[in-house]
Protein backbone atom coordinates (compact mmCIF):
# COMPACT_ATOMS: atom_id res chain seq x y z
CA UNK A 1 0.00 0.00 0.00
CA UNK A 2 1.43 3.39 -0.94
CA UNK A 3 1.55 6.34 1.43
CA UNK A 4 -1.89 7.70 2.24
CA UNK A 5 -2.73 11.33 2.88
CA UNK A 6 -1.02 12.66 5.97
CA UNK A 7 -3.01 12.85 9.18
CA UNK A 8 -3.00 16.36 10.60
CA UNK A 9 -4.24 17.64 13.94
CA UNK A 10 -4.16 21.00 15.63
CA UNK A 11 -5.25 20.83 19.27
CA UNK A 12 -5.01 22.91 22.44
CA UNK A 13 -2.64 21.77 25.18
CA UNK A 14 -5.20 19.43 26.72
CA UNK A 15 -3.92 16.05 27.89
CA UNK A 16 -7.36 14.60 27.28
CA UNK A 17 -6.81 14.99 23.55
CA UNK A 18 -3.80 12.69 23.43
CA UNK A 19 -5.52 9.32 23.39
CA UNK A 20 -7.73 10.15 20.41
CA UNK A 21 -4.82 11.37 18.29
CA UNK A 22 -2.77 8.31 19.18
CA UNK A 23 -5.67 6.01 18.27
CA UNK A 24 -5.97 7.55 14.80
CA UNK A 25 -2.25 7.29 14.09
CA UNK A 26 -2.18 3.68 15.30
CA UNK A 27 -5.19 2.91 13.11
CA UNK A 28 -3.39 4.32 10.08
CA UNK A 29 -0.30 2.23 10.91
CA UNK A 30 -2.51 -0.84 11.19
CA UNK A 31 -3.85 -0.19 7.69
CA UNK A 32 -0.24 -0.31 6.50
CA UNK A 33 0.35 -3.64 8.26
CA UNK A 34 2.76 -2.49 10.93
CA UNK A 35 3.74 -5.23 13.38
CA UNK A 36 1.71 -6.09 16.43
CA UNK A 37 4.25 -4.83 18.92
CA UNK A 38 4.68 -1.62 16.99
CA UNK A 39 0.91 -1.07 17.11
CA UNK A 40 0.53 -2.00 20.77
CA UNK A 41 3.71 -0.52 22.21
CA UNK A 42 6.14 1.47 20.06
CA UNK A 43 3.74 3.84 18.30
CA UNK A 44 1.25 4.58 21.09
CA UNK A 45 3.79 4.98 23.88
CA UNK A 46 6.31 7.07 21.93
CA UNK A 47 3.63 9.31 20.45
CA UNK A 48 1.95 9.76 23.84
CA UNK A 49 5.32 10.84 25.24
CA UNK A 50 5.89 13.32 22.42
CA UNK A 51 2.42 14.84 22.81
CA UNK A 52 2.67 15.05 26.59
CA UNK A 53 6.10 16.62 26.32
CA UNK A 54 4.78 19.22 23.87
CA UNK A 55 1.78 20.11 26.04
CA UNK A 56 3.41 20.02 29.46
CA UNK A 57 6.93 21.27 28.78
CA UNK A 58 6.88 22.92 25.36
CA UNK A 59 3.63 24.79 25.97
CA UNK A 60 3.96 24.90 29.75
CA UNK A 61 0.45 23.46 30.26
CA UNK A 62 -0.99 26.65 28.77
CA UNK A 63 -4.33 25.64 27.26
CA UNK A 64 -4.23 28.64 24.91
CA UNK A 65 -1.14 27.25 23.21
CA UNK A 66 -1.56 24.65 20.51
CA UNK A 67 0.12 21.46 19.46
CA UNK A 68 0.25 20.49 15.80
CA UNK A 69 0.67 16.91 14.68
CA UNK A 70 1.41 15.64 11.19
CA UNK A 71 1.73 11.89 10.63
CA UNK A 72 2.78 10.34 7.33
CA UNK A 73 2.43 6.59 7.11
CA UNK A 74 3.54 4.33 4.30
CA UNK A 75 4.34 0.65 3.89
CA UNK A 76 7.91 1.57 4.74
CA UNK A 77 7.66 3.86 7.72
CA UNK A 78 5.82 6.19 10.06
CA UNK A 79 7.08 9.76 10.31
CA UNK A 80 5.20 11.88 12.81
CA UNK A 81 5.97 15.45 13.74
CA UNK A 82 4.72 17.03 16.95
CA UNK A 83 5.11 20.79 17.10
CA UNK A 84 4.61 22.98 20.15
CA UNK A 85 5.02 26.70 20.74
CA UNK A 86 8.00 26.36 23.05
CA UNK A 87 11.57 27.54 22.76
CA UNK A 88 12.99 24.07 22.20
CA UNK A 89 15.27 21.81 24.16
CA UNK A 90 18.46 19.86 23.75
CA UNK A 91 17.33 16.28 23.15
CA UNK A 92 20.70 14.81 24.06
CA UNK A 93 21.12 16.84 27.22
CA UNK A 94 17.56 16.22 28.40
CA UNK A 95 17.58 12.45 27.89
CA UNK A 96 18.70 10.66 31.03
CA UNK A 97 19.06 6.97 31.67
CA UNK A 98 16.25 6.18 34.13
CA UNK A 99 17.49 2.62 34.65
CA UNK A 100 20.46 3.47 36.87
CA UNK A 101 20.08 2.43 40.52
CA UNK A 102 19.87 6.05 41.72
CA UNK A 103 17.14 6.93 39.22
CA UNK A 104 15.14 3.71 39.13
CA UNK A 105 12.72 4.72 41.88
CA UNK A 106 12.07 8.21 40.57
CA UNK A 107 8.53 8.99 39.49
CA UNK A 108 9.58 11.08 36.50
CA UNK A 109 12.29 11.13 33.85
CA UNK A 110 11.38 8.21 31.58
CA UNK A 111 9.57 10.05 28.77
CA UNK A 112 12.41 10.95 26.41
CA UNK A 113 14.16 7.68 27.17
CA UNK A 114 11.07 5.72 26.12
CA UNK A 115 10.53 7.85 23.03
CA UNK A 116 14.08 7.20 21.88
CA UNK A 117 14.04 3.53 22.85
CA UNK A 118 10.81 2.80 20.98
CA UNK A 119 11.46 4.77 17.78
CA UNK A 120 14.18 4.25 15.16
CA UNK A 121 14.93 7.97 15.04
CA UNK A 122 13.98 10.95 17.17
CA UNK A 123 14.98 14.45 16.12
CA UNK A 124 14.26 17.84 17.57
CA UNK A 125 14.21 20.72 15.08
CA UNK A 126 13.09 24.32 15.09
CA UNK A 127 10.06 25.41 13.09
CA UNK A 128 7.65 28.14 14.14
CA UNK A 129 8.00 26.43 17.52
CA UNK A 130 9.76 23.19 18.39
CA UNK A 131 9.20 20.09 16.30
CA UNK A 132 9.90 16.60 17.60
CA UNK A 133 10.09 14.19 14.67
CA UNK A 134 9.61 10.48 15.33
CA UNK A 135 10.46 7.88 12.71
CA UNK A 136 9.64 4.17 12.90
CA UNK A 137 10.33 1.70 10.09
CA UNK A 138 7.63 -0.91 9.55
CA UNK A 139 8.54 -4.45 10.50
CA UNK B 1 -9.49 4.20 31.31
CA UNK B 2 -11.72 2.75 33.96
CA UNK B 3 -10.80 1.14 37.27
CA UNK B 4 -12.59 -1.73 38.96
CA UNK B 5 -11.74 -2.13 42.63
CA UNK B 6 -12.36 -5.33 44.59
CA UNK B 7 -10.90 -6.91 47.72
CA UNK B 8 -9.77 -10.43 48.42
CA UNK B 9 -9.08 -10.82 52.13
CA UNK B 10 -6.84 -7.91 53.06
CA UNK B 11 -5.63 -7.40 49.47
CA UNK B 12 -7.06 -4.59 47.39
CA UNK B 13 -7.20 -5.44 43.70
CA UNK B 14 -7.47 -2.69 41.15
CA UNK B 15 -8.20 -3.78 37.58
CA UNK B 16 -7.15 -1.27 34.93
CA UNK B 17 -9.23 -1.21 31.78
CA UNK B 18 -7.74 0.82 28.93
CA UNK B 19 -4.64 3.00 28.77
CA UNK B 20 -2.78 4.17 31.88
CA UNK B 21 -1.33 7.44 30.65
CA UNK B 22 -0.57 11.04 31.50
CA UNK B 23 -4.18 12.19 31.17
CA UNK B 24 -5.66 9.73 33.67
CA UNK B 25 -2.87 8.48 35.94
CA UNK B 26 -4.13 10.58 38.85
CA UNK B 27 -7.31 8.49 38.96
CA UNK B 28 -5.30 5.38 39.78
CA UNK B 29 -3.10 7.27 42.22
CA UNK B 30 -6.12 8.65 44.09
CA UNK B 31 -7.88 5.27 44.19
CA UNK B 32 -4.85 3.61 45.76
CA UNK B 33 -4.09 6.48 48.15
CA UNK B 34 -7.71 6.49 49.34
CA UNK B 35 -7.41 2.78 50.13
CA UNK B 36 -4.07 3.30 51.84
CA UNK B 37 -5.61 6.08 53.90
CA UNK B 38 -8.30 3.62 54.94
CA UNK B 39 -5.64 1.14 56.09
CA UNK B 40 -4.87 -1.00 53.04
CA UNK B 41 -1.25 -2.12 52.75
CA UNK B 42 -1.45 -4.85 50.12
CA UNK B 43 -2.42 -3.78 46.62
CA UNK B 44 -2.49 -5.67 43.33
CA UNK B 45 -2.88 -3.79 40.06
CA UNK B 46 -4.33 -6.13 37.45
CA UNK B 47 -3.52 -5.24 33.84
CA UNK B 48 -5.53 -8.00 32.15
CA UNK B 49 -7.76 -5.42 30.49
CA UNK B 50 -5.13 -2.72 30.03
CA UNK B 51 -3.77 -1.28 26.81
CA UNK B 52 -0.53 0.65 26.87
CA UNK B 53 1.20 2.50 29.71
CA UNK B 54 3.28 5.64 29.26
CA UNK B 55 6.05 7.07 31.43
CA UNK B 56 3.54 8.91 33.63
CA UNK B 57 1.66 5.69 34.26
CA UNK B 58 4.89 3.91 35.12
CA UNK B 59 5.83 6.81 37.40
CA UNK B 60 2.59 6.54 39.35
CA UNK B 61 3.15 2.82 39.90
CA UNK B 62 6.67 3.52 41.15
CA UNK B 63 5.45 6.25 43.47
CA UNK B 64 2.63 4.11 44.90
CA UNK B 65 4.89 1.10 45.44
CA UNK B 66 7.37 3.30 47.27
CA UNK B 67 4.64 4.70 49.51
CA UNK B 68 3.25 1.28 50.34
CA UNK B 69 6.69 -0.14 51.09
CA UNK B 70 7.38 2.76 53.46
CA UNK B 71 4.25 1.64 55.33
CA UNK B 72 5.30 -1.99 55.41
CA UNK B 73 3.10 -3.06 52.52
CA UNK B 74 3.59 -3.56 48.81
CA UNK B 75 2.07 -2.95 45.41
CA UNK B 76 2.28 -5.86 43.02
CA UNK B 77 1.37 -6.27 39.38
CA UNK B 78 -0.52 -9.01 37.57
CA UNK B 79 -1.40 -10.02 34.03
CA UNK B 80 1.09 -7.87 32.12
CA UNK B 81 1.00 -8.92 28.47
CA UNK B 82 4.21 -9.40 26.48
CA UNK B 83 4.25 -5.83 25.24
CA UNK B 84 3.82 -4.40 28.72
CA UNK B 85 6.45 -6.78 30.07
CA UNK B 86 8.82 -5.44 27.43
CA UNK B 87 8.11 -1.93 28.67
CA UNK B 88 8.97 -2.93 32.23
CA UNK B 89 12.12 -4.69 31.07
CA UNK B 90 13.19 -1.72 28.96
CA UNK B 91 12.91 0.59 31.96
CA UNK B 92 14.25 -2.09 34.34
CA UNK B 93 11.13 -1.67 36.42
CA UNK B 94 10.72 -5.43 36.27
CA UNK B 95 13.41 -5.43 38.96
CA UNK B 96 11.41 -3.07 41.17
CA UNK B 97 8.05 -4.84 41.12
CA UNK B 98 6.84 -8.33 41.85
CA UNK B 99 5.05 -9.29 38.66
CA UNK B 100 2.65 -12.23 38.77
CA UNK B 101 1.23 -14.14 35.85
CA UNK B 102 -2.27 -14.00 37.31
CA UNK B 103 -4.31 -12.10 39.84
CA UNK B 104 -4.57 -15.16 42.08
CA UNK B 105 -0.81 -15.67 42.06
CA UNK B 106 -0.29 -12.03 43.00
CA UNK B 107 -2.73 -12.29 45.90
CA UNK B 108 -1.35 -15.62 47.10
CA UNK B 109 2.18 -14.20 46.99
CA UNK B 110 1.48 -11.75 49.79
Amino acid sequence: MSASAALEFRVPSDLGRIEGIVAQVVHRCREHAFGGRQLALNVPVALTEALANAMLRGNGEDGRKEVRVRAEVSAARLVVEVEDEGAGFDLEACTVDPTTPERLEREQGRGLFLMRSLMDEVACVRGAGTIVRLTLHRR
Amino acid sequence: MSLHVTTQGDVVIIAVDGQLIVGNRQELKQQVLDRVEAGARKVVVDFAGAGYIDSSGLGVLVSLAKRLRELGGDLRLANLNEDLLTLFELTKLDSLFRIAASRDQAVEGF
